[in-house]
């Protein structure tokens, strides 16, 4: 397989798009047609062949614009980028996952070269060609977080796990759905999920930590979580919230299939060797609502989500205002028809909207 | 299957160090890398006695970064109920094992200005690794080390020679004792306090820093317990719809991995808390030794820790 990856933009003028591949194989994250949190966690262990779940880190066709949009963030913002002294060995640890997944997943774009402590990297998209020694941080350009992560699509949480609790010590945050690193560092797993309705009093936090806390090497797990963005903005963060927060108000029932984009993460979970520090990989998928109404059962099943959706919910994931001309919109993709269990599109066996 | 992921290893180096200690060497049986760990992991050991499956938990003390081969140190148990003797007295050269991933409960805190080892007897093996993972990055870090007898001793005259500076021994013999007051005394801010060995030198150093003002953050301790063998009972899986007996020599765990109830673990010592399991009902006592629960959740009789904690009475029936 040769990719191909796109020439665009996540900002300004918004070149952004998926093409008829990316849309096929987009994590659509409602397995039923309603919602609620739970602790939805199951093994990273591969899936069907090219769905994002096939490799244990995803390449597609965004990846070199990703990356580039990365840098100009960083370049605007480098606290966007931040390890805690004591992570820099997890720096190395994540470094190292990465890049051997990526050079036996994607052999044809990623090369590792390893002679005891002499490394070769070649990152074939981004012309990087690079050999250095590991574990000595003066033979790479950045820290090893930092030089990893900017050549790997999505965000990096790096969790320092100590005192039975997980601790946001170091990450690369530059794609978020309206979090900071610069305000969560150094705080722990409860203090970091406080600002989260609903999911508290059900517990979920308590389950879900116990479950990370026992994460065992060779053993990841994954998960998908989703939220709304009005156009397709990668950098979602509350230090530029006065760029894009304003951009809500701009949706129009004309304009709403091409700017409404569901914004999905695919969060993988891998404990990391030399530092037993764990690395929560949040990778970002964002689709408009218009590809996502070619797929039938996407579309029935869209707006019985967003229908149903608790008040609460719609409001901490910031579309509670827009959810009337949402629903108006997504109720002509809604024949009735029930819907097949489970995320993946099922073309062959759903049927082609009834009107 | 429960537990970590698995690996296949061969044994390639059985060297009996002492009476009482015999250090073994496992490599991959398809000749490739084993996985990096961190110092303070352990590896869970399957050893096939007959119709028996033994899982017998052991901290790794070769070097954290190599990659060729795990060493662990078995000491022979002549009471306990013959993991160890089995290690001891059936494992040859050659013999094919499995072993999981390294899983580690006993992780250096790495924002430690310094590292205070305090080891008794056999709980010096997480340290061997932790200080040659501290040695590797240029560490601050000191041993403590109490074993019963030079001969006992198990790698002091290595460590000796190695680090003699940062060693120091005592032995119970010449009543050489470790002056825990005077040591955590003498410590600069930012150390944290690490200690291995039997139950009560553990209490001791934990009430001992404890009392000094420690943080509780600073005071890490690991004690694996090995199951102790007591009187029959039986158990009712509501899950499973399953009644099963657990015998004298076993434990609860074990009785349900015999009747093919998968249940999880990671460390069958009572540390890890991965086999947590909700009690139904129950007439009758529990003797529970994990230290997992807290004292309020002992005393609750909602709770069980199957891998190590047994009951006597009529009736108990769990969410299994």
């Amino acid at each position: 397989m040769t990719l191909q990856f796109n020439d665009e933009t996540f900002r300004d003028d918004y070149s952004f798009f998926n093409s008829e591949r990316a849309i096929k194989r987009f994590p659509f994250p409602f397995h039923e047609d309603s919602y609620m949190y739970s602790v939805n966690m199951e093994q990273h262990r591969g899936g069907p062949v090219d769905s994002v779940y096939e490799k244990r880190f995803d390449v597609d066709e965004h990846y070199v614009s990703e990356m580039r949009d990365r840098a100009m963030v960083l370049a605007d913002d480098p606290l966007r980028c931040q390890s805690l002294p004591h992570m820099t060995l997890a720096g190395w640890d994540l470094l190292e996952l990465i890049m051997v997944s990526k050079s036996e997943d994607y052999p044809d774009l990623f090369e590792l070269h390893r002679d005891g402590d002499k490394w070769r990297w070649i990152n074939r998209p981004l012309g990087i060609d690079h050999s250095f020694t590991f574990l000595d941080e003066t033979t790479l350009p950045y820290g090893p977080m930092e030089y990893i992560t900017r050549q790997a699509q999505g965000d990096y949480a790096v969790l320092d796990q100590r005192d039975d609790n997980l601790w946001m010590d170091a990450g690369m945050i530059t794609t978020q759905a309206d979090w900071s690193l610069d305000f969560d560092i150094g705080m722990n797993f409860f203090e970091w999920h406080a600002p989260v309705p609903l999911a508290h009093e059900k517990g979920i936090f308590v389950r879900a930590l116990k479950f990370l806390l026992n994460i065992q090497q060779g053993a990841p797990a994954r998960r998908l979580n989703w939220t709304m963005t009005v156009n397709p903005l990668l950098d979602t963060s509350p230090e530029n919230y006065h760029k894009w927060g304003i951009q809500k108000t701009t949706l129009t029932p004309e304009n709403l299939g091409a700017k409404q984009h569901l914004r999905v993460e695919l969060q993988t979970f891998f404990r990391l060797p030399r530092s037993n520090a764990l690395v929560f990989p949040i990778r970002c998928y964002l689709c408009s609502f218009q590809d996502l109404m070619s797929v039938p059962k996407w579309g029935r099943r869209l707006h019985r989500v967003i229908r149903d959706l608790p008040d609460e919910l719609a409001t901490y994931k910031g579309f509670i205002d827009n959810r009337p001309m949402m629903l108006d919109y997504l109720a002509a993709f809604d024949d009735g028809l029930l819907t097949s269990p489970g995320i993946w599109p099922d073309l062959d066996t759903e049927p082609a909207l009834q009107k | 299957m429960s537990g970590a992921e698995k690996i296949a290893v061969k044994v390639t180096e059985i060297v009996p160090l002492n009476d009482l200690v015999t250090r073994f060497k496992f490599e991959r049986v398809d000749g490739g890398l084993l996985p990096t760990f961190s110092g303070g992991a352990h590896t869970v050991v399957e050893m096939q006695d007959g119709d028996i499956t033994r899982l017998n938990p052991y901290s790794l003390m070769s070097d954290p970064m190599d990659q060729t081969a795990y060493t662990i140190s078995v000491r022979r148990d002549d009471e306990g109920r013959g993991g160890s003797l089995f290690m001891h007295t059936r494992v040859a050269l050659g013999d094919e094992m499995v072993i999981s991933y390294p899983v580690n409960l006993f992780s250096l805190d790495l924002r430690a200005k310094k590292h205070l080892f305090v080891a008794g007897g056999i709980g010096i093996t997480p340290f061997m690794a932790q200080i040659k993972q501290l040695e590797r990055f240029n560490g601050h870090w000191e041993l403590h080390y109490a074993c019963r007898t030079p001969a006992l001793g198990t790698y002091g005259d290595e460590l000796r020679a190695h680090h003699p500076n940062e060693t120091r021994i005592y032995y119970d013999d010449q009543d050489q004792r470790i002056n825990l007051a005077d040591l955590l005394e003498g410590q600069p801010l930012g150390t944290h306090v690490y200690v291995c060995g039997p139950k009560g030198m553990i209490e001791w150093v934990r009430n001992t820093a404890q009392a000094d003002g420690w943080p509780r953050e600073a005071i890490h301790y690991e004690e694996f317990l090995a199951p102790k063998p007591g009187k029959p009972f039986e158990v009712k899986l509501a899950v499973s719809n399953k009644v099963i007996q657990v015998g004298e020599q076993e434990s609860l765990l074990e009785a349900m991995e015999r009747e093919g109830v998968d249940a999880p673990y990671l460390c069958r010592g009572g540390a890890c808390g991965q086999c947590e399991t909700s009690v139904i009902d129950y007439a009758g006592n529990f003797i529970h030794r994990d230290h997992w629960l807290d004292d309020a959740e002992h005393d609750s009789g909602e709770k069980i820790m199957p891998c190590v904690s047994r009951f006597e009475g009529k009736t108990l029936v769990l969410d299994r």
